[in-house]
């Protein structure tokens, strides 16, 4: 049943279609958009074949499917290892669901060097699968720093008038982190070395063995890891980078950005940091929780000001991300299958706000919420989509939201490690805040008078931009009625993970 | 001494090539400029010579009673400034005409750099290191100023004689004392005796020396006074040059005296040394090119910040690091050439248009050489998956292998400042937009050398491992 060379197939397609692309005359706009859209159908078809094939029912964190191996670079003992359990699965759902919807909503807003922008997503694609399926850290790092090059370019050749500034600290800041994990991933080896006999850098072995060495070693690998993730998530304060990018980046962009880019951050925190470091993730989790509630409420009070819709959007992204970490910190079952969904909630709930503040900046060229007002009564059909995604963004029961911060909440009240009940009670005022930011926005843009006439000649969403949001939109209200098929994915694994760190920290659940 | 037909062969690539310079100063005589003979005849022998090497690889042979040996690790040497001056010859053969400096001499002094760097690869013996740094210098010296009608190159080439006339005193004063405490300046014999010699200050006063001499030539700082200026006034493709084999050349010298004490598991004496020297360089260099102008200046820069990585290889005292340094200088050979090669197809005439500013738009307007150079920068920052990153990898993991992680941490510090500069082209290129045209008429013999380096860079990013093994399997 299990068909071992399904991950190459789903990490390469992408790339083999950029590579095609490559050779396509640049004056054909639209069949390079059709050839485009195809190659991530294609890899979004092949991610379904997983997870049709994917077995749901195994109990430990470091056992994964679909693994397949290759010798890469003998010298080093490096190798081509990718694998996937229930986590990377989730989360190449969303890469390759979102990509083809990305690159449908750039049809009409991006006109020039559209080869090279379908190429850069196309690599940018691979790149992100590629994080999640590695099993090797070598090769995770290859893909995390060689997925910086396809999004410089994006935000720097089609962002806005502040790109080059953005584009450069975007990079700089983001390989600043990634550089000091190269060193740590290094030093994890040669460390591991004493006990294995030599030096590998697989991931399943190091399980094993990173564990067990010396909690001062532990503490500077976990600090020097967790430092670069952080600096992905973002965490505050290492947030300053995010709002620049994903203000002068172009609509696609911020969508992958907020959609899967930041969650590469979470997902390093669970996937090395716990599992590798445990007794400096307990031991730390105190600290890190903390900065992700200051995250948390900081991020709601920075957005509240903002007068950019997509700034707004973005400090938005602080605070969300914020409540994910915490439940990563939280240390029990349900805060960590919240944190894990919440991950989902966020690429599928900011992608769609950041599309459809993308739909109307196309047609107006402006953000400025001040200059809105009462464009419900002129666009009904953007307006009713608006109001959806938006009370998705704040956590309404029965919308998306509401699950992942709910388990969130929960996990953290009676987490075994923060034994503190303040964490929980201050993050929670984080979810009013998003209703007090969300919806003055939609006050300020859709009711009251028309602030200017221009506006009463705005055009409503047309078929491909409803269909993209639409299609968010089911996701949204099927994780929000129905969360178990996506829970059930990550339910085992979730278990198995917060009980073997309580385990090794000696911590008996109450 | 017996000389054998065997060694004759062992010796064939040096023979080779030093028979290529005088058939290539007799077909000089004969022929135009506009033949072009000369040119594909140099490129011809140097990549036969350079395959050549790889064949006899297996065969590591001592010859001259001891004082010269091939095969082996030195083989690999030999392909390097084989290899590498023949893409030279490659960019250079348009770039020349383009200037207005074509003379046949060029092809016959490029040869004989490349006989003088081979006798330093293969060298057992202090004084055929000295001999063939001379050789190869002196032929430097010259290429540098081969713009004649050219201030700028006057000045490089009369700088870099004088400065290195300077190193070269150092150097064989440092000779001096080491044959002065030693009675010899065969390599072994240092080897066997360095028991006796490491508590000897006159022998380390002599190794220092020699140390600081080859600083010199690997443009190390502070002694690199020198890097920025010639690179920046020599003819771009002699640059290329230069930052390379030259280069590879002189880690080479380094390499054939370290790894013996290396091997022998002698302690790490010179290490505090090296590392200073590492440190130095990469910050400075990195630092100081942010602020550059001019892409042969900022790549002069990014020369010494990239001699910086290598030497922590060095620093690292093991095998690794011998095996790190050479994939690395491997690697930096090529992206080298590469960068040095796409500058001097958008020079102009005139030898102006090496500036940033030159650079403006050139992603739309030169997609292909636009593409190759972003490539390329982005394989000199050390960004996966191109051979700069593996590069530096390997000489991280050498060098936190022997404690010494916080040189590792200073080189990923200062890769992140380089990467600023490096970026800074692409952002010229593709984010900047400028009426100007660009008129660049690529010619196939430029692009064929600048393909074969950007090709290289890629396998070496992504599948390293052959590379790494042949590297391997002659320590």
């Amino acid at each position: 049943m299990e068909n071992n060379s399904l991950l190459n197939y789903l990490l390469f397609t992408p790339l083999a279609g950029a590579l095609l692309i490559m050779f396509f005359p640049a004056g054909k706009k639209n069949l390079i958009r059709y050839a485009g859209l195809a190659v991530s159908l294609a890899a979004f078809v092949v991610s379904l074949f997983v997870y049709a094939g994917f077995n749901n029912a195994v109990y430990s964190f470091s056992s994964f499917q679909f693994e397949f191996k290759y010798q890469w670079i003998e010298g080093l003992n490096i190798s081509y290892f990718v694998g996937i359990d229930g986590l990377s699965l989730i989360l190449i759902l969303l890469t390759t669901f979102l990509t083809p919807l990305t690159l449908l909503s750039t049809w009409s807003s991006i006109q020039n060097k559209v080869k090279e922008f379908t190429f850069f997503m196309l690599v940018l694609e691979m790149g992100m699968i590629g994080v999640f399926v590695s099993l090797d850290l070598f090769l995770f790092y290859i893909f995390w720093e060689a997925m910086l090059i396809p999004m410089y370019f994006i935000i720097g050749i089609w962002g806005g008038e502040r790109r080059i500034y953005a584009s450069i600290k975007f990079f700089i800041y983001t390989m600043f982190g990634s550089l000091l994990m190269l060193v740590a991933i290094i030093w994890l080896a040669v460390n591991a070395s004493a006990t294995t006999g030599y030096f590998t850098t697989n991931l399943i072995e190091l399980y094993s063995v990173a564990p067990t060495l010396g909690i001062n070693i532990q503490v500077y690998l976990f600090l020097a890891f967790a430092f670069s993730f952080a600096i992905k998530v973002p965490l505050f304060p290492l947030h300053t980078w995010l709002p620049d990018a994903h203000v002068e980046a172009p609509t696609a962009g911020s969508v992958i950005l907020a959609g899967v880019l930041l969650k590469m951050g979470t997902y390093g925190l669970v996937r090395f940091c716990l599992p590798l470091f445990p007794q400096a993730s307990v031991q730390y989790a105190g600290w890190i929780a903390l900065l992700a509630v200051i995250g948390v409420i900081y991020g709601a009070l920075v957005a509240m000001v903002q007068k950019d819709m997509k700034k707004l959007v973005a400090y938005s992204s602080v605070s969300h991300l914020g409540f994910v970490v915490l439940g990563i910190f939280a240390f029990t079952q349900e805060s960590m299958q919240g944190a894990i969904i919440q991950m989902i909630n966020h690429g599928l709930s900011t992608g769609a706000l950041f599309l459809m503040v993308g739909f109307v900046y196309e047609r107006t060229h402006t953000r400025e919420i001040a200059r809105y007002g009462g464009i419900a009564r002129i666009v009904p059909v953007y307006s009713t989509f608006m109001m959806i995604v938006t009370l998705s963004s704040i956590g309404l029961p029965g919308l998306n939201g509401f699950i992942g911060e709910f388990l969130i909440l929960i996990g953290s009240f009676k987490s075994p490690v923060l034994s503190n009940w303040m964490f929980t009670i201050f993050a929670a005022s984080g979810v009013i805040f998003a209703a007090v930011y969300m919806l003055w926005m939609y006050q300020r843009v859709f009711f009251g008078p028309v602030k200017d006439e221009k506006l009463e000649k705005l055009t409503d969403m047309t078929g491909t931009e409803m269909f993209i949001v639409a299609s968010l939109i089911v996701f949204i209200v099927w994780i929000g009625v129905y969360p178990s098929t996506f829970l059930g994915l990550t339910d085992t694994y979730s278990a198995s993970l917060v009980n073997s760190i309580l385990n090794t920290n000696g911590i008996i659940t109450k | 001494m017996v000389f054998t037909s065997q060694d004759l062969i062992s010796l064939s690539p040096v023979l080779l090539i030093a028979a290529g310079i005088l058939v290539t100063l007799t077909i000089e005589m004969f022929t135009k400029e506009s033949e072009g003979i000369l040119g594909w005849f140099s490129f011809a022998l140097l990549l036969g010579v350079a395959y050549l090497s790889l064949f006899l690889i297996d065969s590591p042979t001592m010859l001259f009673g001891e004082k010269f040996v091939t095969g082996g690790r030195v083989n690999i040497f030999f392909f390097l400034f084989n290899f590498g001056a023949a893409i030279v010859v490659l960019l250079s053969m348009d770039y020349m005409k383009k200037a207005g400096i074509y003379y046949g001499e060029y092809y016959i002094i490029l040869m004989s750099s490349v006989l003088g760097m081979m006798m330093i690869a293969g060298a057992t013996d202090f004084i055929m290191i000295f001999i063939g740094l001379e050789q190869m210098s002196v032929c430097f010296y010259i290429l540098a100023g081969f713009n004649r009608k050219n201030e700028k190159s006057l000045e490089a080439a009369l700088k870099y004689f004088l400065l290195g006339s300077f190193a070269t005193g150092f150097l064989v004063y440092g000779l001096g004392l080491i044959y002065g405490t030693n009675g010899s300046l065969s390599i072994t014999a240092m080897t066997l005796n360095y028991e006796v010699l490491r508590s000897n200050p006159m022998f380390l006063t002599g190794m220092l020396l020699f140390i600081i001499g080859f600083s010199f030539k690997i443009a190390a700082v502070p002694f690199h006074m020198w890097v920025p200026d010639v690179y920046q006034g020599a003819p771009t493709t002699v640059s290329a040059l230069l930052s390379t084999t030259g280069k590879v050349a002189a880690f080479s010298a380094l390499i054939l005296v370290f790894s013996p004490l290396i091997q022998a598991a002698y302690p790490a004496f010179f290490t505090p040394v090296v590392a200073t020297l590492a440190v130095l360089s990469m910050l400075y260099g990195s630092i100081v090119a942010i602020s550059q102008n001019d892409l042969k200046r900022m790549l002069a820069y990014s020369s010494i910040a990239h001699a910086g990585y290598m030497l922590i290889g060095l620093a690292a005292w093991n095998d690794k690091g011998i095996s790190g340094v050479i994939f690395y200088l491997t690697a930096y050979t090529f992206m080298n050439l590469a960068a040095f090669g796409l500058i001097s197809l958008v020079e102009k005439r005139d030898l102006r248009g090496t500036e940033f500013n030159d650079f403006k738009g050139l992603g739309t307007k030169q997609p292909l050489i636009a593409g190759l150079l972003a490539l390329t920068m982005f394989a000199l920052s050390g960004i996966p998956p191109f051979a700069g990153f593996f590069g530096k990898y390997y000489v991280f993991v050498a060098a936190i292998e022997s404690g010494m992680t916080w040189l590792a941490i200073i080189g990923v510090l200062s890769s992140v400042i380089s990467v600023y500069f490096y970026l800074r082209l692409t952002v010229v290129m593709y984010f900047d937009n400028s009426d100007e045209m660009v008129l660049i008429s690529p010619t196939t013999s430029a692009m064929l050398g600048i393909m074969i380096s950007v090709l290289l860079i890629i396998i070496m990013g992504v599948a390293p491992g052959s590379i790494l093994n042949l590297i391997n399997n002659t320590l």
